[in-house]
C-alpha cells in the first residue's frame, strides 16, 4: 500500500472488514452518506449498502445497546462514537452489558464488539471533543482498549480488533488522523503488544496514541544533550504488555510515563505502581508522569498549556536523570 | 367487565392531569380482556381466539405451576437458600399469555421476574435461582431457549432486543422477538431509544410491558401521565393495553403483535395492565406504600382462578384434572427445593472464567497469584 493517512488507514481497514466477513457492520451518526464526522467511513455506504453502514438514530446507549443484540444474533457491528465526549450516554450499556455479557452468560455467548472512538485533544475543538478517558474503559474487566499511534497500527490493529470475540474499546487519536505513513503488508505484532519505536539506554519514555509522537521529538531532542531516550508505544492499554515494558526499564533505570488525560488515577499511576514493583531494584529514579490536569479538558486557546509538550516531556526526563 | 383503577390512593401524585388518563381510570375502554374476573369468555373484535380445551387446561397448568414455582422460590430466600427473590406473583398471566405466544424461534428478552416465561421457553426453573443463590450471574446459554440473561438494570433488555430483531431482518428471517419491561422501565432513556430504533428501522419487536402498577415504592403516576400503551403512537407504531391478568388476552394479543411484527410490519407495544401482588423482592416492604385494600381488591381479579372458574364453568375439567396438576405441582416443589439445596457453590476461580473470550495478560496473571495464594494455605483453598 502507498502512504495513506490514519484516516484513510481506517477507511481502508473498515472496508477490508466488510469485504472479508459478511457480518461484519458498521453504525453510528452520519457514517453513511457524510462517511462520517472525519471522513473515516467516507464511500463505504456506497460500496456496501445501508444494510451494512448504518447511519443510527442520535443516541449513544441506543447505538450500544442495539449493536450487542446484533452481536447475540451473530453481528460483528464495528460502533463509531462521533467524539469522545459523547461516549457517556452509552457508558452505562458498554460497563453494564457489553463487558459483563460473556462472563455472565458463563461464555456461552461471545460479544465481537468493536467501538471506536476519535479522543484526545490538540485541534482546536470545542467542549466535549477533545476527552481522554481511556482510564474508565481499561478499568472495566470485559474491555479490550487499544489505540493506535500511526497510520500502520491503525490499520492493522483495528483488523485486529474486529477479529476479536471480546469487545474492543478503539481510541483514535484524531490530531493525529493527517499523518501519513507506509502501511505493511502484514501486521508486525499481536493486538496487544507493546513496541519499542526507539532504543535508548538511560531513561524509557512511555506513551501511547497522540503522545507517542511527542515523545519521539523528545527523545531527539534529549539526544542533543547527550541522553539516550527509549521510546516505548505502549498501543494496548488493557491488556498492557509487562513484559515489554519491564525489559525495557530495567534496561534504563528510568521511566517518564506521558499521556494526555489526567494525571491523577491515570493510566501512569497503574504504570508506575506495577513498574516500581517489578523493576524496584533497577529503578534509579521514580517512575515520573506527565499529564493532563485535574480540570476539566480547558478552552481550545489553552489547550497547549493544559497537554504535554516537548517541554514538559523534557522537564520530567531531565527530573527523572537528575534524580 | 369493568376493571377497576386501583389509583385512587395515588390520584395526589399528578395534580391537574385528568384521572382517567394517569392512572387508566379508563381502562374499560380500552382493555382487551377475553376472560372476565369471573371467568366468563367475552369476545373482542380485533383479537379473536380459538383455544381447544386441552390448551386451556394446558394454560391453567402452566398458571398453576409457575405460581407454584414462584412461591417455592420465596420460602427459600425465607430459609437462607436463596439470597434475594423477585416474586411475579399475580403477573402469571401476563407471562404465560405472552411466552405460549412464543414460536420456537422467536426469542425473549427478560427483565429478572419473567420466571414465568421462562416456564414456557422451557427454561429449567433451577437455572434461574443460580443467580439469586448467588453461584452464577445467569450463567444459562441463552441460545438454548432463545431466552436471554436476566437483566437487572432497568430497561437495558429492550435495546438487546431491539438490535437482535434488527438482525432478524437483515437475515430475512420471519422470527419474532419480546423485549419484557415494567412501568418503572418505561421512564428509562434506553427504552425510549429502543422504541426509536425499533420503529426507525421496522424491526420485528413486541415491546411487552407488565404494567404491574409499582416500580418498588413508586406508583405508576409517577412514571407517566398518560396511560403507558399510548406511548407507542408518538413513536409511530401501536399501542395496546391488554387484561394482564386474562391469559387468553396476553395470548391473543400477543401473538397478533408476534405476528404482525414477523409479517414485517414493525413493533407493537403491549401494556399487560396487572398487579404485583407481592413486595417488589424479598426484601421489600410494601406495606410502607401501598394500601392493603389495593391488594385486596386485585385479589379478586386473580388470574388463575378465573380460568379455574372458567374451567368449571363450562366442564371443561374435573377434579381428576386439577388433582393431577396439584400433584405436579408438589412433585415441582420438592425438585426445586432439593434441586437449589444441592446446588454447589463455585470453585472461586470462576472469578476469572469467561472474563474474556480470549486469553488476557492481566485475568491470566492475577488468577495465577489467586491460585499460588489460595494453595500456600496447608491442604490448599
Amino acid at each position: 500500500m502507498s502512504k495513506l493517512t490514519m484516516s484513510k488507514a481506517i477507511n481502508e481497514g473498515l472496508r477490508a472488514c466488510l469485504e472479508t466477513d459478511p457480518k461484519t457492520l458498521i453504525m453510528g451518526e452520519d457514517v453513511g452518506k457524510l462517511g462520517g464526522v472525519f471522513r473515516v467511513t467516507d464511500g463505504l455506504q456506497k460500496d456496501f449498502g445501508e444494510d451494512r453502514v448504518i447511519d443510527t438514530p442520535l443516541a449513544e446507549s441506543g447505538i450500544v445497546g442495539t449493536a450487542i443484540g446484533l452481536a447475540l444474533r451473530g453481528y460483528r457491528p464495528i460502533v463509531e462514537i462521533q467524539f469522545d465526549g459523547f461516549v457517556y450516554p452509552a457508558f452505562d450499556q458498554i460497563v453494564t452489558q457489553l463487558a459483563k455479557m460473556h462472563a455472565r452468560a458463563l461464555g456461552h455467548v461471545k460479544m465481537p464488539v468493536t467501538i471506536r472512538i476519535p479522543y484526545a485533544g490538540g485541534i482546536g475543538a470545542v467542549e466535549h471533543h477533545s476527552e481522554s478517558h481511556e482510564a474508565y474503559f481499561a478499568h472495566t474487566a470485559g474491555l479490550r482498549v487499544v489505540t493506535p499511534s500511526n497510520p500502520d497500527d491503525a490499520y492493522w490493529m483495528l483488523r485486529q480488533s474486529v477479529e476479536s470475540d471480546d469487545p474492543v474499546i478503539f481510541l483514535e487519536p484524531k490530531a493525529r488522523y493527517w499523518d501519513k505513513a507506509e502501511i505493511s503488508s502484514a501486521p508486525e505484532l499481536d493486538l496487544h503488544a507493546a513496541k519499542v519505536v526507539r532504543p535508548g539506554t538511560d531513561l524509557t519514555l512511555l506513551a501511547y496514541g497522540p503522545m507517542v509522537k511527542v515523545c519521539l521529538e523528545a527523545a531527539q531532542a534529549a539526544e542533543q544533550d547527550g541522553h539516550r531516550v527509549e521510546v516505548v508505544d505502549l498501543r494496548s492499554l488493557s491488556p498492557v504488555d509487562f513484559a515489554t515494558l519491564e525489559a525495557s526499564v530495567k534496561r534504563t533505570g528510568r521511566a517518564v510515563v506521558v499521556h494526555e488525560a489526567p494525571v491523577f488515577m491515570g493510566m501512569g499511576a497503574e504504570l508506575a505502581a506495577r513498574l516500581t514493583e517489578r523493576c524496584f531494584y533497577h529503578l534509579e529514579a521514580p517512575v515520573l508522569r506527565v499529564g493532563g490536569y485535574h480540570a476539566p479538558y480547558p478552552p481550545s486557546r489553552v489547550e497547549e498549556q493544559y497537554l504535554p509538550d516537548l517541554d514538559r516531556v523534557l522537564d520530567a526526563v531531565d527530573r527523572a536523570l537528575a534524580f | 367487565m369493568t376493571v377497576k383503577s386501583t389509583a385512587r390512593a395515588r390520584k395526589k401524585a399528578s395534580p391537574g392531569v385528568p384521572d382517567s388518563l394517569a392512572t387508566g381510570k379508563d381502562a374499560p375502554a380500552e382493555l382487551v380482556q377475553l376472560l372476565t374476573p369471573e371467568g366468563e369468555r367475552v369476545e373482542h373484535p380485533d383479537y379473536p381466539l380459538t383455544v381447544t380445551p386441552e390448551e386451556l387446561r394446558s394454560l391453567y397448568r402452566d398458571l398453576v405451576l409457575v405460581r407454584r414455582f414462584d412461591a417455592e422460590a420465596t420460602a427459600l430466600q425465607r430459609q437462607g437458600e436463596l439470597g434475594l427473590w423477585a416474586s411475579l406473583l399475580g403477573q402469571e398471566a401476563a407471562q404465560v399469555g405472552s411466552g405460549r405466544a412464543m414460536r420456537e424461534k422467536d426469542y425473549a428478552f427478560p427483565t429478572y421476574r419473567e420466571h414465568g416465561v421462562a416456564w414456557c421457553r422451557g427454561v429449567d426453573p433451577l437455572n434461574l435461582l443460580g443467580m439469586f443463590r448467588g453461584v452464577n450471574h445467569g450463567g444459562w446459554d441463552p441460545n438454548e431457549k432463545n431466552f436471554h440473561l436476566y437483566t437487572i438494570v432497568i430497561g437495558s433488555q429492550t435495546l438487546h432486543a431491539t438490535g437482535y430483531a434488527m438482525g432478524i431482518t437483515k437475515d430475512g428471517a420471519d422470527d419474532a422477538v419480546i423485549a419484557y419491561f415494567g412501568d418503572g422501565a418505561s421512564s428509562q432513556g434506553d427504552v425510549n431509544e429502543a422504541f426509536t430504533f425499533a420503529s426507525v428501522y421496522n424491526a420485528p419487536v413486541v415491546f411487552f410491558c407488565q404494567n404491574n402498577q409499582w416500580a418498588i415504592s413508586e406508583p405508576t403516576t409517577t412514571q407517566t401521565r398518560i396511560p403507558l400503551y399510548r406511548r407507542a403512537s408518538g413513536f409511530g407504531f401501536p399501542g395496546v393495553r391488554v387484561d394482564g391478568n386474562d391469559v387468553l388476552a396476553c395470548l391473543a394479543v400477543t401473538r397478533w403483535a408476534l405476528d404482525r411484527a414477523r409479517s414485517g410490519s414493525g413493533p407493537v407495544l403491549i401494556e399487560a395492565f396487572t398487579y404485583r401482588m407481592g413486595a417488589h423482592t424479598t426484601s421489600d416492604d410494601p406495606t410502607r406504600y401501598r394500601a392493603n385494600e389495593e391488594t385486596e381488591a386485585w385479589k379478586a381479579k386473580d388470574p388463575i382462578s378465573r380460568l379455574k372458574a372458567h374451567l368449571e364453568r363450562e366442564q371443561l375439567a374435573d377434579e381428576e384434572f386439577f388433582a393431577a396438576v396439584e400433584a405436579e405441582s408438589e412433585t415441582l416443589g420438592l425438585r426445586v427445593r432439593e434441586g437449589v439445596r444441592s446446588m454447589p457453590d463455585p470453585d472461586a476461580t470462576l472469578i476469572f472464567d469467561h472474563v474474556y473470550a480470549e486469553p488476557h495478560a492481566l485475568v491470566a496473571e492475577e488468577r495465577a497469584e489467586y491460585v499460588a495464594y489460595a494453595e500456600s494455605f496447608e491442604g490448599g483453598e
